[in-house]
């Protein structure tokens, strides 16, 4: 038998998925004897499919299973070693049927390359897949010339604005002053957005080497990577990646000789969503409250403790490897003209296949989520793709063919943001959605701007309002409004897009909003306080089902009986709903 | 009575006159004391010459500092999108009844477990998700959070 390597994906989703038991196993398994190269990766991106472990290093080529359980595992190893096919689920494989396999076609993948592929825990594996090659060549170019690459890449910021990072670059670049600070940008705040945290589990040197490239070309010597806490493996990762980096001299004094000197470090957030805003950011780090301060100056001329300072967010980052090696002009072959590159985005909500996709910009957004992202999970209808979290809107079913740029989808109301995408289906209720999003930006909002701080607040009291179908049709107007008011009247980018799903769910269903309000109706049947239900005589066959759900005893009727609900004490929990196996509950 | 606060001495002198240390510090002295009081603020305070307010401004601005007791067990809902859309609000209140919350309570009378939200926790493909302490759970439904919080009661 000859010896193959079983590579087991122990990312946060993995090892929520139980990856670490399967593990486990395998190590038991090494230790008693079994001849294998028994290898830790983190995320490929098809979380759908958690526990993933790949097995290679046979004639029958590499095969990904996934959904392994830990039970079944020596089972595939054995199968496999002994030149069978295993019979498990198989997701990914060069050389038989994949289910998946066209999945990962439609993809190109430049951030995420590394991701699922090598140790991140390893540099030595890093190095083996070109790491630190790309500092290597940077140091022997002037560092004018490496902002230059940069700006003729058209590499845009990923944080959501869409920044030219180039022109960034050269701002802090040519600003004086002989302390400069780089930051890497890792408050990944979007509910619905984990892009930055699988790029940091899974490949940490590369935006590291992107950052101590950064720094060279900027003419900084310390940089901050500001993470927030509530991802523990992504800071873990990093600081072993940060010490390796240190003890083989890519961080450190007089870096591989070139006389330059970087040093590195990790501040953990603390919980506050406004701190992925970068003036807010910089007072966090300074040990302060994250509160935004006005712009100018731009951290290019006042950042850190006063000194010029840069912010990339994780995912800008991790592009720089590439492009330095690579060159501008392979980079611009990626993408559309104004938007080169890739994008990568978390798929989250109603779609088969959830995880995360690195895509070439100009592709349409029925490609994403018909092709790359495998369907819609269940038989009920797309209705929108939320993009930008709470700074973004939503898109409908009509503007599916809209292409995937930066200007295309600022177009459409919504934003690129980091890169969250939520899939929503006919049982998405938008206003509740929309409520949803106010509720948390009003929960974030540091308070700092009335309109903001206050009208926030208020949009989101009519917005519950109406959920609760007490709404009024003025009640559009004042969103309106208020709405307006919010986007001239904030200091940062919190408040300035807070609106954004309000006026994005207003343009596109607007109908939903009118049913709340005029005929006190959800169409989705999310509303708790619109929802009825009731038994339909003809079909309750009196399994006595329902009643013994109901929390609150409210279905009367004896066995082999018709049942009936009493609309007074119920509480619309749906229980009876769900338990229902006849069809016989109508919710309306 | 004045209460001894020096088991907090080495964190202090760890930070002492360093710049931009606030929050870290402030993390430190929550693992080690569950929480922020009132008096454990004044003594860092006093300590690091750090204005009280400045410190009580930080402590209630950022999430994650508590400035009452915690359970021993920390659960975290998750109220992200995907979460939200996958019926993150029947999972809290299944939560709640089960660790017979009331009103605004976030934690049991014996101190065994407190209740949070946090807004994202960044594994939406496995909506809707929770976290206790360390330990992420995910794709549950109502009827699932009964046997999770059972591993949890046993220890005690």
């Amino acid at each position: 038998m000859s010896r193959i390597t079983v590579k087991v994906g122990l990312a946060s989703c993995g090892v929520a998925a139980g990856a670490m038991e399967v593990y486990h196993v395998l190590e038991q398994y090494q230790k008693h004897g079994a001849d294998l190269n028994l290898v830790q990766t983190a995320c490929i991106g098809m979380c759908f499919e958690e526990p993933i472990v790949e097995l290679s290093g046979m004639d029958l080529g590499t095969i990904s299973l996934g959904k392994v359980e830990a039970g079944q595992i020596i089972d595939f190893v054995e199968s496999y070693q002994n030149g069978r096919i295993p019979s498990g689920n198989i997701i990914l494989a060069d050389k038989q049927e994949g289910k998946h396999n066209e999945l990962l076609a439609g993809q190109y993948r430049i951030v995420l390359r590394n991701c699922g592929v090598i140790d991140p825990k390893s540099i030595a594996d890093y190095e083996a897949h070109f790491g630190y090659t790309a500092l290597r060549k940077a140091l022997t170019m002037k560092p004018e010339s490496i902002v230059e690459e940069v700006k003729s890449s058209g590499l845009r910021g990923r944080g959501g604005a869409g920044f030219s990072t180039g022109l960034k670059w050269s701002l802090a670049a040519k600003a004086k002053g002989s302390k400069k600070y780089v930051v890497c940008n890792a408050d990944e705040g979007d509910p619905g957005a984990f892009m930055d945290r699988s790029t940091l589990e899974g490949d940490p040197h590369n935006v590291i080497e992107g950052m101590i490239i950064g720094a060279y070309a900027m003419g900084a010597d310390e940089g901050y990577i500001y993470c927030r806490a509530e991802y523990p493996m992504a800071i873990h990762h990093l600081k072993t990646a940060i010490e390796a980096a240190e003890a083989k001299g890519y961080l450190g004094k007089n870096i591989l000789g070139s006389g330059f000197n970087f040093d590195l470090h990790i501040k953990e957030g603390a919980g506050a969503f406004v701190c992925g805003e970068e003036t807010a950011l910089m007072q966090s780090i300074e040990g302060k409250r994250g509160m935004p301060t006005i712009r100018p100056p731009y951290p290019a001329a006042s950042g850190l403790w006063g000194c010029p300072t840069n912010i990339n967010n994780v995912e800008t980052w991790a592009n720089i490897t590439w492009i330095i090696n690579k060159g501008a002009a392979e980079f611009r072959k990626i993408g559309t003209e104004k938007s080169p590159g890739t994008k990568v985005f978390a798929l989250a909500g109603k779609i088969a296949g959830s995880g995360l996709i690195e895509v070439p910009m100009g592709i349409p957004l029925r490609d994403i989520i018909y092709k790359v992202g495998g369907g819609m999970k269940t038989d009920k209808p797309f209705k929108a793709v939320q993009m930008g979290g709470p700074s973004g809107g939503c898109i409908p079913a009509s503007m599916l063919d809209t292409i995937v740029d930066y200007d295309s989808i600022n177009a459409t109301g919504a934003i690129m943001g980091s890169g969250g995408m939520v899939v929503m289906d006919s049982g998405t209720c938008m206003v509740d959605v929309a409520r949803f999003f106010l509720n948390f930006t009003q929960n974030e909002s540091c308070g700092k701007c009335t309109f903001c701080r206050i009208g926030t607040r208020r949009m989101l009291e009519i917005l519950t309002r109406i959920t609760e179908g007490k709404g009024a049709l003025e009640d559009i107007q004042h969103l309106e409004e208020l709405a307006t008011n919010i986007i001239n009247g904030s200091l940062c980018g919190l408040g300035q897009t807070a609106p954004n799903p309000v006026l994005t769910t207003l343009r596109y269903f607007r109908d939903e909003y009118l049913a709340h309000i005029e005929a006190k109706h959800c169409p989705a049947g999310v509303c708790t306080s619109l929802l009825h239900y009731e038994i339909i005589a003809d079909k309750c066959i009196g399994c006595t089902a329902c009643s013994r759900k109901c929390p609150v005893t409210c279905i009367s009727g004896a066995v082999k009986q018709v049942h009936m609900i009493d609309q007074n004490l119920c509480i619309k929990c749906g229980a009876c709903y769900k338990a229902c196996k006849f069809e016989a509950i109508r919710k309306g | 009575m004045e209460q001894d606060f020096s088991m907090l001495d080495a964190i202090i002198s760890k930070y002492r006159n360093r710049s931009g240390i606030l929050i870290p510090l402030l993390q430190d002295v929550q693992h080690t004391l569950g929480y922020l009081s009132k008096e454990a603020m004044r003594y860092v305070s006093v300590q690091m010459g750090i204005p009280a307010a400045d410190i009580y401004g930080v402590a209630t601005f950022y999430s994650m500092f508590k400035l009452k007791p915690q359970g021993k067990h920390i659960i975290r809902v998750c109220k992200g999108t995907a979460c939200h859309v996958s019926d993150a609000d029947g999972i809290k209140e299944a939560l709640r009844s089960e660790l017979g919350l009331q009103g605004d309570e976030d934690t049991t009378s014996d101190m065994m477990f407190t209740l949070m939200e946090v807004a994202c926790l960044g594994c939406c493909s496995l909506a809707p998700v929770i976290m206790v302490d360390d330990t992420t759970y995910g794709k549950l439904n109502p009827e699932s959070i009964k046997a999770i919080l059972e591993r949890y009661g046993e220890e005690a």
